[in-house]
């Protein structure tokens, strides 16, 4: 989607020239408004990073801990202590694995819809998937909680088995599938929905010319996919799953009904156990005293900075393909 | 156009039945626990004769622990229906919610699981005009250690056992320390899951407070309102912990009894040393608090409980929660409410409604201080 913006643009500016002759008056009060809103948005943005930061402080100058290193949340506590390693770890760890498993999978269906379904189905099909984006996450920890984590004690024992060697997927504590794992997928089928609709909009918008060209050359259908498809829509798919990946990390609810919190950082990620920040921010905030609640803001603060770094990569690289799909196009 | 409509209908069938689903799932997932309600409806609807509402009037508010919300529920619920006009509101939030809203001055009278700390005391001086915040012991109730081992009916265990179970030295559920409390039973060589509260709670204060004193070499952690121990799993809430023992195969927990009994989990018998096995019940419950000690001065009736208790048929892993007022300097218009509501509340009839309920009344010679105490508040 990203990458057709510059098209739209180059034609903007003749409709904004007979629009000006309509009146001036008009003309002045919408570039006012829109100036405004663009102002505001600025305005609430800079708003919640000044409050976070200003709480935040207040926190951070008392912690007896080791903001960055301590293996433990007790900012109510006096002397307070907290450490937010145990929270990006679990973050971080949750997202890749959601990521892992959903973008190729969306990528998958973007492409099924979009070029190799027949039309009939590739409407139903593509509603199914945006509905899946309208179920609120409560629903997706309560069915995670209910359904999800006893039909997965079968699959861990299974990856324990015959994976367990990989020292990711060794099992060493008993308990339920409540894990970063079992999070992972939960993540992975909730980002599903905005990683797949704006792929498909993306390989929709390959030029009918570059596929008909590879075709006349003799490509497969295969090879008109991994010739023209794909690397026209490698930007879009890329902001795609940054789009997945915010969601992710900020997903609060569906992990914090699911996952079994603990203050532990283990690299086998089917143990029970681990936190994140959006989890533990709404598992702490209700008992948390004043100073609590600036402990749990700072550790929004981090996850606010995290957010930013990773939309930040992520115009990066769309800004060094724009060159290449801007030619295809 | 057709084709759009078609597929509107079509959107609208699955949202149905996402929906149909969703709500499937919910009602799974509230756990019910108006049991105890429904027990309440058919037992004691009180002699009016037993509520005096003298001077009592208007609405009164209160707030704090989630422990004692369901009898404090069934005593306004008779109480409202004795004397027409009042309004009691008794918000279940948490013990320190309530003591802070209680030392603002917003509640008339604060429910909280532990006795108020000295500071708290000399906060709430602010408050009582002349006074100070004090403690009344109004109602017990014991922890239950739910369990979830298929085969296994009845469990034998004792403070030690159970702390190496939660402390993760004891890893099955056939392992010799166990078999030897339960001569007979056959027990499965299940692992086991042991569950504790994720968020901080008077609960896991009770049982680790318990697991110190009945088992100090077992129990190295300090009792906190916070799980120190590693290993385990945690869930969030009462009912939460009780929802997973229920699910999971090899599962134990702990929770105030009324989420056993609603569920219809099995909770473990306490082997304290007397002749046989304590069953969680609020009776014996209420044997356990007999022993207890008054810790608190002057009108302060804090209890100091004892955890070791050997009497038969005392079950030792109790809770008490608290009713907090000001001796002297209560607020004037709703003294008389708060005098009458209580009295109420610590009278027979008020502490029948707990033993109907699987809560555990205050043994009567620490209740007839409780009486006295509320009579002489100003």
């Amino acid at each position: 989607m990203a990458s057709t913006t510059p098209t739209q643009i180059d034609t903007a500016p003749p409709v904004a020239k007979s629009g000006r002759s309509t009146g001036r008056a008009g003309d002045k009060i919408f570039a006012g408004l829109s100036k405004g809103s663009g102002i505001l948005l600025l305005v609430i943005m800079a708003s919640i990073a000044a409050f976070l930061t200003y709480r935040a402080t207040i926190a951070l100058s008392e912690n007896e801990g080791n903001f960055l290193t301590t293996f433990d949340w007790n900012a109510s506590a006096n002397p307070p202590v907290f450490g937010i390693a145990v929270l990006l770890f679990g973050t971080v760890v949750s997202s890749i694995i959601a990521m892992a498993i959903a973008v190729p999978i969306a990528v998958g269906i973007a492409l099924f819809i979009s070029h190799y379904a027949p039309r009939r189905l590739a409407a139903p099909i593509a509603y199914v998937v945006d509905l899946l984006a309208a179920v609120p996450s409560i629903i997706y920890g309560i069915w995670g909680a209910l359904f999800l984590v006893p039909q997965l004690n079968g699959l861990n024992l299974w990856l324990d088995e015959y994976l367990g060697w990989t020292y990711v997927f060794d099992k060493t504590q008993v308990g339920v599938a409540r894990s970063l794992f079992t999070v992972g997928i939960l993540l992975a089928i909730m980002i599903l929905p905005i990683v797949t609709s704006v792929s498909r909009e993306v390989f929709l918008q390959v030029p009918r010319m570059n596929e008909e060209a590879a075709l006349a050359l003799g490509a497969t259908r295969w090879e008109v996919i991994r010739m023209s498809v794909l690397p026209f829509g490698r930007s879009g798919v890329i902001s795609a799953s940054m789009l997945g990946l915010g969601r992710a990390l900020g997903e609060t609810m569906a992990v914090a009904t699911v996952l079994s919190p603990s203050f532990l950082i283990s690299g086998h990620i089917l143990n029970p156990g681990g936190g994140t920040f959006a989890q533990n921010i709404a598992a702490k905030f209700d008992e948390a005293n004043e100073f609590g609640r600036d402990a749990l803001i700072a550790s929004g603060l981090v996850l606010f900075l995290l957010t930013l770094l990773v939309n930040g990569a992520a115009r990066l690289i769309i800004a060094r393909r724009k060159d290449f799909s801007g030619a295809n196009a | 156009m057709k084709l759009q409509r078609k597929n509107m209908l079509r959107a609208s069938a699955l949202g149905a039945l996402v929906v149909s689903g969703a709500l499937v799932l919910t009602a799974c997932g509230s756990d019910d626990n108006t049991k105890t309600g429904d027990g309440a409806s058919k037992a004691a609807a009180p002699a009016a004769g037993d509520i005096k509402c003298d001077g009592a009037k208007g609405k009164l508010l209160a707030s704090g622990s989630s422990a004692q919300k369901n009898a404090v529920e069934l005593w306004i619920k008779n109480y409202m229906a004795a004397c027409s006009g009042v309004e009691v509101n008794y918000k279940s939030s948490s013990s320190g919610e309530g003591i802070v809203a209680f030392n603002q001055g917003t509640v008339g009278f604060a429910g909280s699981d532990s006795a108020l700390k000295p500071e708290q005391i000399e906060e709430s001086k602010k408050i009582c005009t002349g006074g100070q915040g004090i403690d009344l012991p109004m109602v017990g109730g014991p922890v239950a250690l739910g369990f979830n081992v298929a085969g296994v009916d009845k469990l034998n265990l004792d403070a030690a056992t159970i702390a190496n179970i939660f402390n993760d030295k004891i890893k099955k559920w056939d392992d010799e320390a166990i078999k030897k409390l339960n001569p007979g039973v056959t027990l499965p060589s299940t692992a086991i899951q042991a569950f504790h509260r994720s968020d901080d709670s008077g609960t896991t204060e009770n049982v680790t407070k318990y697991l110190k004193a009945a088992a100090p070499d077992a129990w190295p952690h300090e009792a906190a309102k916070k799980w120190a121990a590693p290993g385990g799993q945690a869930a969030s809430g009462s009912a939460g912990v009780a929802a997973q023992v229920k699910q999971v195969d090899g599962a134990i927990g702990y929770f105030e009894l009324s989420f056993a009994s609603a569920q219809g989990i099995k909770t473990v018998d306490l082997n304290t040393g007397a002749a046989a096995p304590v069953a969680a019940t609020g009776e014996n419950a209420s044997k356990a608090i007999a022993a207890a000690k008054v810790s608190g001065t002057g009108s302060d009736l804090a209890l100091k409980l004892d955890y070791t208790t050997k009497a038969e048929g005392a079950y030792p892993l109790v809770l008490v929660t608290y009713e907090i007022v000001c001796d002297k300097g209560n607020k004037a218009d709703t003294l008389p409410t708060v005098k009458s509501f209580l009295s109420y509340a610590a009278s027979d009839a008020g502490q029948k409604v707990l033993l109907e309920n699987g809560y555990a009344p205050i043994p009567a010679e620490i209740n007839a201080k409780v009486r006295e105490t509320i009579n002489s508040l100003g």
